[in-house]
């Protein structure tokens, strides 16, 4: 195997790892407000996919159309899940509120099951599906969107959550709540939002995936466990360190499958997942948790 | 409960019986169970569908022997566990006289000895080989074997002169089972295995695997793919890399969502199917002929949707068991398992049956035809 191969593992791995790296850091960002995992995470990315294929089908407006639809309605459903799942039990324990994301990612995956159906589903890739070449290296114009889209939407996240008064707020819930309440943030409203953009940013993840991938009513569940795990590898908490941490796992689980077996690739990927969080168990970019006394 | 209702109740209970009770003797009860939900239900659906389907033709015509022919179809959603009870109810509480069905071999191979323990016979929509090999008294199968398909694989290579190829298989019943198949037979057709490559079922991107068969010499890909998505994923990936080498998939990916899926991708790619995909390039004098078109019609006008080789599998089942029935004059279980043994050149809608009590699947490779994708639609490759 020459050196253009190894190339080649690596760009899979990239482009694998953007979207792992996406759902992350959905993860995170509801994490952060609410301090609860949203295990329906994955199923924002299966709706933003399987959503553009079925308005594309159903209003003829375009590709670009109905994946701006698309996204909009994930983000949408997002909000509507916020408002109608978890803030009602708001004052319930963190374990109750997984417990609650849990049923709406099967009633999500449920419902799109019967209204959509169980077939696999394609959509077209942006720009052409002819590989560029350079020096061997096959690459798809897609995997150039899926990477320049990551990066936008990191640079605008990152803008928000700094240079914003929303994004200060959310923050300032991550650390404490109860603080954040007295001085006067609303913190109903900024977990509204931080599932909102969590949404927003599985659909397009979702969105820019499919073309490579194809989607159906079920591709939530890997996703998602994906998902979780680059979080954990990057640090539960730390927005960009789960990204990177996505990003990492796809490249771990592509040269696992290329260098070592194909077979045991998955296997291969939990297993460094298991020993980094024996070696550093707060993740790779995570802060140990500090308990004052 | 207040009393109008309770006697309400009561009286539709009555009717209920009565009706059950006086249908009893000129009515042939079949059981069926298919996948008709869950992620095998491509297969159970048109399997479904078909049973239906014939259901309403047979008795429009007055039943079988005068009597009166009723499906009963349980869905196993794709499970092993809902396969095994209703193996359990079709068997103790339905009294059926034989069973079709399941769609997927592991369901199959999950409830092979409740019949045999009960005595009633099985005629599976299943591929595995294992379901029949080695041959059980009571389980028999339509769809072409593993084997059948792998073998028809190899000798159209040899004719191509094809001696290196790389295999990429799902790592599920299926794929695990094309891919023994292969590396049994490949060695003994001469051709060698320069790469053995796996996924996973859910895996959605498989151009790693594809790169590293790239850099060996393999001369051409055999797939053994999970039905459509993943093999439809290979096939794209292959494309994506610019790799030129044949690609040639299992006979499981015959459906039209295959074309749908893979798109321009899916242009050229080489696999053995049987004749119903491409049953109006059959030529007239196959014995099959008529047969295909005319279930490919009644299906398609019934449904609005098209065919596919499962539905298929059911067609032959049912009839088989029918077609035993009529043979034997004996709707009793083990009449219809002794006379489904006796059945020869039965013509079905994957290729022509021969029986015998050591062959419980009744097809050779004749079964299958090459096909390939031109232009969106199966071509027959001459």
């Amino acid at each position: 195997m020459g050196i253009s191969s190894y190339l080649q593992f690596l760009i899979s791995g990239v482009t694998m790892g953007s979207i792992y790296g996406l759902t992350a850091l959905g993860f995170t960002i509801i994490f952060n407000t609410t301090g609860i995992i949203n295990f329906a995470q994955g199923e924002f990315v299966m709706l933003g996919g399987i959503l553009s294929v079925f308005f594309l089908k159903w209003f003829d407006i375009g590709l670009f159309p109905s994946i701006l639809l698309a996204v909009l309605a994930t983000t949408i459903i997002g909000g509507v899940i916020e408002r109608f799942a978890i803030r009602p039990v708001k004052g319930a324990s963190v374990i109750n509120l997984i417990i609650v994301t849990i049923g709406v990612s099967i009633f999500v995956r449920g419902l799109t099951m019967i209204f959509l159906g169980k077939d696999t589903f394609s959509l077209p890739h942006f720009s052409g599906n002819l590989p560029l070449t350079f020096a061997g290296v096959a690459v798809m114009p897609q995997s150039i969107w899926i990477l320049a889209i990551t990066l936008v939407l990191l640079a605008i996240l990152r803008l928000f959550f700094t240079r914003t008064i929303y994004g200060k707020g959310m923050l300032a819930c991550s650390y404490n709540r109860k603080a954040s309440s007295l001085v006067g943030i609303g913190v109903d409203r900024m977990v509204l939002f931080s599932f909102l953009i969590s949404s927003l940013v599985g659909a397009i993840g979702g969105v820019i995936l499919t073309p490579v991938t194809l989607t159906s009513y079920d591709v939530g569940i890997m996703l998602g466990l994906k998902g979780f795990s680059a979080c954990i590898i990057g640090g539960l908490g730390n927005p960009f360190g789960a990204a990177a941490g996505g990003v990492l796992l796809g490249i771990l689980e592509s040269l696992c499958a290329g260098v070592i077996s194909s077979a045991y690739k998955d296997a291969f990927a939990f297993f460094v997942l298991l020993v980094l969080l024996f070696v550093k168990p707060s993740g790779l970019f995570g802060q140990a948790k500090i308990e004052r006394v | 409960m207040k009393k109008p209702a309770r006697y309400l109740f009561l009286a539709i209970a009555v009717v209920c019986l009565s009706i059950t009770s006086a249908g009893a003797d000129d009515v042939i009860k079949i059981g069926a169970i298919f996948s008709a939900t869950g992620p095998a239900s491509p297969l159970g659906e048109a399997e479904k569908n078909t049973a239906l389907l014939l259901q309403e033709q047979i008795n429009a015509k007055g039943g079988v022997m005068g009597k009166k022919l009723e499906i009963i179809i349980y869905d196993d959603e794709s499970s092993v566990d809902k396969a095994v009870s209703a193996a359990d109810k079709l068997l103790k509480k339905d009294n059926v006289v034989a069973v079709v069905g399941p769609s997927t071999t592991p369901n199959t191979l999950a409830i092979e000895a409740k019949f045999e323990a009960a005595a009633v016979p099985l005629v599976s929509c299943a591929a595995g080989e294992k379901i029949v090999v080695p041959v059980k008294k009571w389980v028999f199968k339509t769809p072409q074997s593993d084997r059948l398909a792998v073998a028809r694989i190899l000798s159209h290579l040899k004719s191509r002169k094809i001696s290196k190829i790389a295999i990429i298989t799902v790592s599920d019943a299926y794929g695990q089972g094309g891919r023994e198949m292969l590396k049994a037979l490949a060695p003994k057709a001469g051709i060698e295995l320069t790469a053995d490559e796996v996924y996973s079922p859910k895996d959605t991107d498989m151009t790693v695997q594809l790169t590293k068969i790239k850099s060996t010499n393999a001369k051409a890909i055999v797939s053994w793919g999970t039905p459509q998505t993943g093999s439809a994923i290979v096939a794209k990936n292959r494309a994506q890399l610019g790799m030129s080498v044949p690609l040639y998939l299992s006979h499981g990916v015959a459906a039209r969502k295959f074309i749908e899926l893979a798109g321009s991708a899916g242009e050229g790619i080489l696999l053995p199917a049987g004749r119903l995909i491409v049953a109006d390039e059959v030529p007239a004098k196959n014995p099959q002929k008529a047969l295909l078109t005319k279930y490919v019609k009644d299906y398609e006008t019934k449904f609005k949707s098209p065919v596919s080789t499962f539905g298929g599998h059911a067609w032959d089942a049912v009839m088989l068991v029918v077609k035993a029935i009529e043979l034997g004059k004996s709707d009793k279980p083990a009449d219809i398992r002794a006379n489904l043994e006796k059945i020869k050149g039965f013509v079905g809608t994957a290729g022509v049956f021969n029986f015998s009590p050591e062959e419980h699947n009744g097809l050779n490779e004749s079964a299958f035809e090459m096909v390939t994708i031109q232009k969106g639609d199966w071509k027959i490759v001459k």
